[in-house]
């Protein structure tokens, strides 16, 4: 059935709303497409989601296939993976690519072990090499090296990092072709879904300031006087690991490679000495300032501007000057 | 936790990786390879709040724990330590032909395993390995022993003999319930491990680790299907990343942070 070759891309949703994720994958596989010449494909399951499927039209795929049923509105590990293994063997794509989410390494594996073929996880890049392969690019050893790697089985299957890839602008006027496909049937997969629990308390990966407390703090009450300065940047509250472990702060807020990888415009690091581990999940952000005391502190070497200084001396002057200057701004308005 | 339970309880399977201390391994940097003798081998921490929810769930009504590892020979004190902390039946998958493995050949020695063991009624293992880092092994597994799976399981509420109610951090946190058997993969938020006492660590000494070879699953799965033979990925290069330069203009002094200040304000980084 499939006339050409094809990348397929899986749409994540939550609350039929797509995750952007997906948007970074269409561009990173419009990217390979034209080196290898073939089509963008994506994949989109779960209830209401029509509307949606243009989208990934205009954020570059030429075909969606769309599996709408009020069935699949809450993710079944079981019942997508059946639709994607139904669907791939059908449409017979050369490379999958799933976004590295929770969601996305809780289903991928399972795709790829029924599949019987290679799955690269957490993936930061994606070559094309002389033969036209592709190279998957991955962090291994908390960040300490990349190893390039080779699948050697179809699909070549990936789950790729989000906030690595950059998302691509839509466009509005891209012709693609949507594709409502029913669903295998829906069998008691032998999970149920029982709701919501509770939501995350602050989604780290997505904001564009982050103010990150560490070792350098001395009791689990200091880590206000940072939330007050994230807040007044318009920020978010985050740490290094060891104030996760000491039970501090909750995992959400953990930058690090065991916590969350973050891309902010600006990533202040207070008190964080610059462990390979936290390195690896901040050293793409865009500007880096490091408070730290000790001027041997890796950190600097990462940064793009530092104070050597005790940041219990540092911090209160800052957010006392960005009072005086929201203050100003008040008086004048 | 609630555990429901009769009789001779739950067959419960831990699946456990040795890895090197991650915090202290170094690495050749002409050739990128580990140098395995840096740092001393461990349990993969996350395995270890898999085996610590196993001996809860087992305290609570009764049961049976067998751990399973696939590794070289050195990883037995993995699986003593495992006997140590309460497992009653220790399993070392080690052969050549094992090695090399990527996940899904890695998963396809530790599925025949668990077949040939008759199955469990719950599989826990932890939510990935500090070294490998992939977190796949634990779906993959499910997969080929066709059992549902919930992954980054940061609560056990409820256990019975039919199913278990977890809780799964995908982010937000979900309630799942799950049918039995299945596999769960868990979060360092679980639990806190035990430490064995001496007296457990003396006693593990004396158990048996059985040692079954490629050869022995062959009944449950193609030989061809371990190790290298059987990996779908291979790594082709290693590359060291470049120290990324950046400004490093350092401030010190009394005045420090209202330099910082001033850059920061020019950078239109302060939002009004």
């Amino acid at each position: 059935m499939s006339n050409g070759k094809g990348i397929l891309i899986y749409a994540e949703t939550s609350d039929s709303k797509i995750h952007p994720v997906s948007f970074e994958l269409l561009g990173k596989a419009r990217e390979i497409a034209e080196k290898v010449e073939m089509e963008v494909w994506s994949v989109i399951i779960g209830y209401r989601v029509r509307e949606e499927a243009k989208e990934l039209i205009y954020y570059g795929a030429d075909k969606v296939y769309v599996y709408d049923r009020e069935q699949l509105k809450d993710f079944d590990v079981i019942v997508y993976k059946d639709i994607l293994v139904n669907l791939v063997k059908k449409i017979e794509p050369e490379i999958f690519l799933i976004g590295a989410t929770p969601l996305g390494r809780s289903l991928a594996p399972r795709v790829a072990a029924a599949l019987d073929t290679g799955l690269t996880a957490d993936c930061v890049d994606l070559q094309v090499d002389e033969n036209k392969n592709l190279i998957q690019i991955r962090p291994a050893f908390t960040g300490n090296i990349l190893a390039h790697i080779k699948t050697n089985s179809k699909p070549v299957m990936s789950t790729i990092r989000y906030k690595v890839m950059k998302k691509p602008q839509p466009d509005p006027t891209r012709k693609g072709e949507i594709i409502i496909e029913d669903p295998p049937e829906i069998a008691d997969s032998g999970l149920r879904n029982l709701g919501k629990v509770s939501e995350r308390t602050v989604n780290i990966a997505e904001a564009e300031i982050i103010v990150a407390g560490g070792r350098g703090l001395k009791k689990p009450e200091d880590l206000k006087m940072l939330e007050e300065f994230a807040k007044l940047l318009g920020g978010v509250l985050g740490a290094s690991r060891p104030l996760v472990d000491e039970g501090w702060i909750s995992k959400d807020h953990q930058v690090g490679f065991s916590g969350n990888t973050v891309k902010p415009k600006l990533y202040i690091a207070c008190g964080i000495s610059g462990s390979p581990q936290h390195l690896a999940g901040m050293r793409d952000s865009q500007t880096i300032i490091a408070i730290n005391i000790d001027p041997s502190a890796p950190i600097f070497k990462h940064a793009d501007y530092g104070v050597v200084g005790d940041l219990y001396e540092v911090v209160p002057k800052l957010i006392s000057m960005l009072k005086e200057i929201k203050e100003g701004k008040k008086l004048e308005g | 936790m609630i555990v429901w339970m009769t009789e001779t309880g739950l067959r419960i399977g831990v699946l456990i990786k040795q890895v090197p201390d991650i915090e202290k391994v170094r690495f050749d940097v002409e050739t990128g390879r580990i140098d395995r003798s840096s740092a001393a081998a461990e349990t993969n921490p996350f395995d270890l709040n898999a085996l610590e929810a196993a001996i809860q769930i087992k305290e609570k009504f009764g049961g049976f724990i067998t751990v399973i590892s696939m590794g070289p020979k050195q990883a037995e004190s993995s699986l003593r330590d495992a006997l140590a902390r309460g497992a009653d039946r220790a399993i070392l998958l080690t052969d050549k032909r094992f090695a090399g493995a990527d996940t899904i050949a890695t998963s396809r020695a530790l599925a025949a395993a668990i077949r040939k063991l008759g199955g469990f009624d719950l599989i826990l293992c932890g939510e990935k390995t500090v070294d490998g880092d992939t977190g796949q092994v634990g779906p993959e597994v499910a997969e080929l022993l066709d059992i549902p799976h919930v992954a980054y399981v940061c609560e056990i509420r409820d256990v019975s003999a039919e199913k278990v109610v977890v809780v799964s951090d995908m982010g937000d946190k979900y309630l799942y319930e799950a049918k039995l058997p299945a596999l769960l993969t868990v979060t360092k938020e679980l639990n806190t491990p035990r430490l064995p006492s001496l007296k457990d660590v003396l006693k593990a000494r004396k158990k048996q680790i059985e040692i079954w070879d490629a050869d022995s699953l062959s009944e449950y799965e193609g030989v061809n299907k371990f190790g290298i033979r059987g990996s779908k990925t291979l790594v082709v290069k290693v590359v060291i990343p470049g120290t990324e330069h950046r400004k490093g203009a350092i401030f010190k002094g009394e005045d420090a942070a209202e330099k910082l200040f001033k850059i920061l304000e020019e950078g239109g980084l302060i939002k009004p």
